[in-house]
């Protein structure tokens, strides 16, 4: 894979010869507004139903092997 | 491959006709999905990863609405409720979201064939990344369908499907649609709620139709565009979308890129393409060339910016929440990284190091925040172009479909199929695929679908489908697969 990515990047590098000094970035084409709305409670996600598609889960929350290894 | 599609006329009529048929009381909506159940369990194309069974209810969500009970396939990318959804990934394998996404959802009234095959997690040219096989080409079983919505296209052009959904990021409906000799329609960007859509790279996908005429693409879009509140970059379509009734080009301004390299495609292709304007000079429109001096950079833009966001919205799969969970006995590291190393095929392992790589710190300014750049000078040439032409039109592929494995071990080679189709997204504008002719392959064999893509400022879908509709008419492109040339 090495050979492969070195390739893509080969390819990509052509941009390196545009002349790009002062060309603003462009991350997003639409033009976002700010939405603003009223701070209202709604209903979320019922817990069970989220943890449902889980692996693991105990205790309402996704259960996860310890972050740690153990030292035996 | 004559009995994939359906045997009796049902299986021969496109959408706006079925429902035509629908309100006249000919056919019902359940009479429709039952043939296409049948059909859609006959699937010989790998097209489909699920399918409705007859006689159960399949996914929650689409409720009662206008499109009579009209069934619909939909890529495996969007989220539906209690339905598998994998992204054609082993990471997802098994996965059953709560909700459904809201493209879905608003095919109200519609109701849900299958999910399609797709390149796993819409990152491919040919469908050949998907963990669940390959899709085969109705035309040609021994070539690729294009990707990355695959079985979409399969689906529809074979006769599977009457109409699908799919996304594309850079060409991914666009592409497949012109290889299986379908329309396909990939709209501005945010005309389409991308809630529950799996993500790949954020500020480009987007959904759209694939369908068996301009009309269906019309019909499709209008029900699936539109704001949600779920999605902060949807906008809609302002006023919707009609069905085009446009039949001449008269005082449209159509144009080539001058830096069209007719060298990069394949003779076959290129005929069809100038037969193609020569079809729209024909019916009153003008033909022009413009200059578009970095669309030949948007290989190399598209190719940095689409992985460094899917690096970032790929993060998420790491055997906690959902999906695949490998040695769950050790460590959270090893977990997280045997999870990802066995629920990843190689093309995502591929571009989610190349996305890591171009953000890293050192490199970000040299990949990422350069492509961003070019992606700026893109968007400027489009705004040129547009200010005397209404449309850029281009090949929407430079090869017909090529065959299964030709393309597998080079990676780069499999990009450049999406050439003609990348600048367009990374510009965001809405552009169409539809069926122009047909043409020999290269090294020769049967006459295969060639697409001409037609490209319009951001949210001038209706005028884009106007001329869309104008163009399928005189071109009159009626041949289907496992029909030969004088059938």
């Amino acid at each position: 894979m090495a050979g492969e990515l070195s390739g893509i990047l080969e390819h990509v590098d052509r941009i390196a010869k545009l002349e790009l000094e002062n060309v603003p970035p462009t991350a997003h084409v639409v033009e976002l507004e700010n939405v603003l709305r009223a701070d209202e409670p709604r209903p979320s996600w019922p817990r069970q139903e989220m943890l449902e598609p889980a692996p693991d889960s105990a205790s309402g929350a996704f259960r996860v092997p310890s972050p740690q290894a153990e030292s035996e | 491959m004559s009995s994939q599609r359906g045997e009796n006329e049902l299986g021969e009529l496109r959408v706006h006709e079925l429902l035509a048929r629908i309100a006249d009381g000919e056919l019902s909506g359940d009479e429709i999905f039952s043939t296409y159940v049948e059909a859609a369990i006959g699937d010989e194309l790998n097209a489909y990863l699920w399918r409705a069974e007859p006689g159960k209810p399949g996914c929650a969500g689409m409720g009662d609405g206008p499109l009579s009970g009209m069934p619909v396939a939909v890529k495996d990318i969007f989220c539906t409720e209690g339905v598998e959804t994998t992204a054609a990934s082993r990471i997802l394998a098994g996965y059953r979201p709560p909700y459904t996404a809201t493209a879905v959802r608003k095919l109200t009234g519609a109701r849900l064939l299958g999910k399609t095959n797709m390149d796993e997690f819409a990152m491919g040219s040919s469908n050949e990344n998907s963990a669940f096989g390959p899709v085969l080409n109705p035309w040609d079983t021994g070539r690729v369908p294009g990707g990355s919505s695959g079985g979409s296209a399969a689906a529809v052009a074979g006769g599977l499907a009457p109409w699908a959904i799919g996304t594309d990021t850079g060409g991914s409906i666009r592409q497949p649609a012109a290889l299986c000799g379908i329309v396909g329609l990939k709209p501005t960007y945010g005309a389409v709620s991308r809630y529950g859509m799996i993500a790949f790279a954020s500020s480009l996908d987007q959904c759209g139709p694939l369908t068996r005429s301009v009309t269906d693409a019309a019909l499709l879009l209008d029900v699936v565009q539109g704001r949600d509140p779920c999605d902060s970059t949807s906008v809609g379509v302002q006023g919707g979308i009609e069905a085009p009734s446009r039949e001449n080009l008269s005082g449209l301004r159509f144009a080539v890129p001058a830096e069209l390299t007719h060298d990069a495609i394949e003779p076959g292709v290129r005929t069809v393409f100038e037969a193609t304007l020569g079809k729209i000079e024909e019916l009153g429109g003008e033909i022009s060339e413009v200059p578009l001096p970095h669309a030949e950079h948007g290989i190399s833009a598209y190719y940095v910016i689409a992985p460094a966001e899917a690096s970032s919205n790929l993060a998420r799969y790491d055997g906690v929440r959902y999906g695949l969970r490998e040695n769950g006995d050790r460590d959270l590291i090893d977990m997280y990284e045997t999870t990802r190393a066995a629920g990843f095929g190689a093309e995502v392992k591929r571009r989610i190091m190349l996305g890591t790589y171009a953000l890293s710190s050192g490199y970000y300014e040299a990949y990422y925040g350069r492509a961003q750049r070019v992606r700026t000078k893109i968007v400027e040439d489009f705004d040129a172009a547009f200010t005397s032409a209404d449309f850029v039109v281009t090949p929407t592929s430079p090869s017909v479909a090529f065959g299964l494995g030709e393309k597998t071990d080079d990676p780069l080679a499999m990009y450049m199929n999406d050439f003609f189709t990348v600048p367009m997204s990374l510009a965001g504008i809405p552009a169409i695929s539809i069926p122009a002719g047909l043409a020999e392959p290269e090294g020769g064999g049967p006459s295969l679908p060639v697409g001409f893509q037609i490209a319009a400022p951001a949210f001038a879908e209706q005028r884009l489908l106007d001329a869309a509709y104008a163009l399928e008419l005189g071109i009159g492109f009626d041949a289907k697969p496992g029909e030969d040339e004088n059938g």
